[in-house]
């Protein structure tokens, strides 16, 4: 019986440890973790949720709004002939080791990710620069092959952070940045910790220290949460919780937009979709909120063009393409496919397509469109679909900011060659003006959205959920970050 | 005893390098670059050759495996391809959560169904038997996840005695072990149950042998009987379950630390599959292959130790 006893003792000593956090700590969970953290190779935006802005800082940076705003650099100036960019970098800035930043770790990192061995995901970022020369230790020249209106654009990826040569070798595990948070700690397969750094040349992060953690599985984010093992989920991956969370006041549930285009692709260049009068009959065969609704719980802005509808230029584009199946069925008639025809549906694992895939396939079927679904894992997926082109239909959420670029490349995916656009884009390359810019991204997206290129869905949402004290979390996801450089608690 | 080894011995060698190709090869099939996967859709083609090279996907086949068979015999498993630290890292730090899980597993597994199971032979047809039969039916047909998220909802979600996953590192014994009780408990009562069946069908089988109406003729209470000739005899059949359950535990763990996103080796296979880390896959695969036939080994071993009339096969 005295052994009984203890062990109840104990066990009450085990669950009574100490769970209270200070106060200006918090826990933040993401789906994914970090493969590495090294946001200057490997495409994982799980590197970016966790460094970008926190540890990691570019030239310029994306505001919580998708702005555009100086980060190391304080200012920078083009020349008349949009070839030469001058950026002047903030004094006294140093990275987590106490080295200083100057321009010759610009110059590193931007000749490091051009680098024939380079293994950055962007590279094509850089791929416009020609020569990048230290012209004094805080003013940096970049010259360009040609102009490039979206050059400092280019620059506030994270794929164009600045690091330093002194802790390159491992930066993998070990990342050494220039930001308000310095990297503590990673335990592998659970948890990675930042703390404040006292030096930094900025704003000084309201938190003290933060950590994230990472829990991919919908059940287990519900259980965290709500057993506020976590203070906020980023990205949550069960929409069908959601409702619980926006009726409980211990949380604060946030829905915003990602950059993430979802499209119904077309293979441009393979009948039939190389017929206009098919890709319209398809746009018109598709109710968009029905799919927001049957396959996201409803969260998800419609779209009818390639272009994110939070973003100051969006050309509102849905009149072009409403959900009609008699003018589908007729626009098919009229193609010479009065009788329908059958194609193939290649779904990569994502939710949105893989349930989007099967009300998709039985709006097409509504109008005589018969699809043949095929599950693809990522790795098959970009060998089927995006290098090989093997496929007739697919669905995919195209997650990079302003890249309505792509449909200047024929040979993308999708094949879509239209020199019209095309010179458009060239057009736009050249123009730094923001009228004019705004003026030829308008004119891009009304070509796409008129040639009928792919299926435009919806913007993919990104639902957080926090405790009701959180303040300063980004509600939008202008690029995959979580930013906790204005983060605090209300109390 | 000493030729017996040795035949278990050469049994496992051939096992390890049958699993090696198997694992080699069913791997080296998935469709897929994984340069090309872990560079995503804007990288270049240039970009994906040079990673390519990096990850010596460039050399011939043959040569990769007899680099990885050469490297793990001599303890190096490689380096991750997304993690970019060695393999053996990794392992090392996951199997400190997997193995004690796996074995707090097994021990509550066992500590419940011993008793549970010779309870239940020595009541047999009684209202103590049938409850117990009753209860493991159910430990049989409930799957450990599902079992798994029910106990955080009840544990973590509405009683809060328990956080609802993770792993607070060895650093405070006691909050790890806590922090590895839920996930334990979900392992072991399917476990349990399976085990107390066939703890209680041995000893019934044993009781019905001519030894044990001879120790009773010799004067043993029924009790005596039980516990000093029928349990022994009974436990060879529980060793080879106990054997198999180990492995069990350790490829359940791969479910059950997802539920909790505990950091062991299940979740990091797992990772490593979506992430296409096929080195990372191979290598730990390899390893989970090593413990079970080492167990298994180790089970015949055991045989030989309670059953004598074995050693002299």
């Amino acid at each position: 019986m005295h052994h009984f006893k203890r062990i109840i003792a104990a066990t009450a000593i085990i669950l009574c440890a100490p769970a209270a956090m200070a106060q200006d700590s918090i826990t933040v969970a993401i789906q994914l973790e970090p493969p590495n953290l090294d946001p200057t190779s490997g495409a994982a935006q799980a590197i970016d949720s966790v460094l970008y802005a926190n540890v990691f800082e570019g030239l310029t940076r994306f505001a919580a709004d998708g702005a555009i705003v100086p980060a190391l650099a304080e200012r920078w100036a083009v020349s008349d002939d949009g070839l030469t960019y001058l950026f002047m970098l903030h004094d006294g800035v140093t990275f987590h080791d106490g080295t200083p930043m100057d321009a010759e770790d610009v110059k590193f990192s931007l000749d490091r990710a051009r680098a024939d061995d380079s293994t950055n995901a962007q590279k094509g970022l850089f791929a416009g620069i020609s020569n990048v020369t230290v012209v004094d230790p805080l003013t940096v020249q970049i010259t360009l092959d040609q102009p490039d209106g979206m050059f400092p654009f280019n620059m506030a990826w994270g794929d164009a952070v600045i690091v330093a040569p002194e802790s390159i070798d491992n930066i993998a595990s070990t990342p050494i940045g220039t930001g308000p948070f310095a990297f503590a700690d990673w335990v592998q397969g659970d948890r990675i910790e930042l703390v404040r750094n006292a030096d930094y040349w900025g704003n000084p992060a309201a938190l003290g220290s933060a950590t994230f953690r990472f829990i991919s599985d919908p059940t287990a984010a519900f259980a965290a949460v709500m057993a506020e093992d976590v203070d906020a989920f980023v990205g949550f991956p069960a929409p069908e919780n959601l409702p619980q969370f926006q009726a409980d006041p211990r949380f604060q549930v946030l829905i915003g937009n990602t950059e993430g285009e979802t499209i119904l692709a077309m293979n441009n260049q393979r009948p039939p979709f190389d017929n206009r009068l098919v890709r319209q009959a398809v746009a018109h065969a598709i109710d968009r909120q029905a799919i927001i609704d049957g396959a996201m719980f409803g969260l998800g802005t419609p779209i009818g063009t390639h272009f994110a509808p939070h973003h100051p230029d969006y050309l509102d584009m849905l009149g072009n393409s409403p959900h009609n199946p008699e003018k589908a069925r007729a626009l098919l008639a009229e193609a010479g496919f009065a009788d329908g025809f059958t194609t193939t549906l290649k779904l990569p694992p994502p939710s949105y397509a893989r349930r989007g895939g099967e009300i998709i396939a039985s709006q097409l079927r509504a109008v005589g469109i018969q699809t043949e679904i095929t599950n693809l894992e990522w790795a098959q997926w970009i060998e089927e679909v995006f290098t090989n082109k093997d496929f007739g239909l697919s669905i995919v959420s195209h997650t990079e900011p302003m890249d309505i670029g792509i449909y200047a490349n024929p040979d993308y995916y999708f094949q879509y060659d239209n020199p019209s656009f095309q010179a458009v884009m060239t057009q736009l390359n050249a123009t730094t003006d923001e009228g004019g810019r705004s003026a030829l991204l308008k004119a891009a997206q009304r070509i796409i959205a008129d040639d009928y290129v792919n299926g435009y869905l919806f913007e993919l949402a990104v639902a957080t959920v926090a405790k009701a004290d959180i303040r300063g979390l980004w509600v939008n996801q202008p690029t995959a970050a979580v930013d906790l450089t204005a983060v605090r608690r209300a109390n | 005893m000493i030729r017996y080894t040795l035949g278990r011995l050469t049994s496992l060698t051939v096992s390890l390098i049958v699993a090696s190709l198997v694992i080699f090869a069913v791997i080296e099939v998935i469709p897929g670059d994984p340069a090309a996967f872990m560079l995503g859709v804007n990288a270049r083609p240039d970009t994906i050759a040079a990673l390519r090279a990096e990850m010596g996907l460039d050399q011939p086949l043959f040569q990769r495996y007899f680099a990885w068979v050469a490297g793990m015999l001599q303890g190096d498993f490689g380096t991750s391809w997304t993690y970019k630290t060695p393999v053996a890292d990794l392992i090392s730090a996951r199997i400190w959560v997997s193995l004690p899980l796996a074995a707090y597993a097994l021990i509550l597994s066992t500590a419940i169904a011993f008793p549970a199971g010779i309870y239940a032979a020595s009541r047999r047809g009684g209202a103590g038997d049938i409850t117990i039969m009753g209860a493991t039916q159910l430990g049989v047909a409930i799957p450990n996840f599902w079992f798994a998220m029910i106990l955080v909802l009840i544990f973590a979600v509405n009683l809060r005695w328990f956080s609802a996953g993770g792993f607070p590192g060895w650093g405070n014994p006691a909050l790890a072990l806590k922090s590895l009780t839920l996930p334990a408990i979900a392992l072991a009562l399917p476990q349990a149950a399976i085990l107390a069946r066939v703890m209680r069908s041995s000893l019934l089988d044993m009781l019905g042998e001519d030894f044990i109406r001879t120790a009773r003729a010799k004067g043993l209470t029924r009790r005596q009987a039980l516990w000093r000739h029928a349990v022994r005899n009974a436990l060879i059949p529980v060793l080879t379950i106990l054997g198999l359950q180990f492995s069990f535990l350790l490829a359940g763990g791969i479910i059950i630390e997802q539920v909790f996103f505990l950091p062991g080796l299940g979740r990091l296979i797992f990772q490593s599959i979506s992430a296409r880390d096929l080195i990372v896959v191979e290598s730990v695969v390899m390893l989970l292959v090593f413990l079970v036939i080492v167990v298994n080994f180790a089970v015949d071993l055991a045989y030989a130790a309670v059953d004598p009339r074995l050693r002299r096969r």
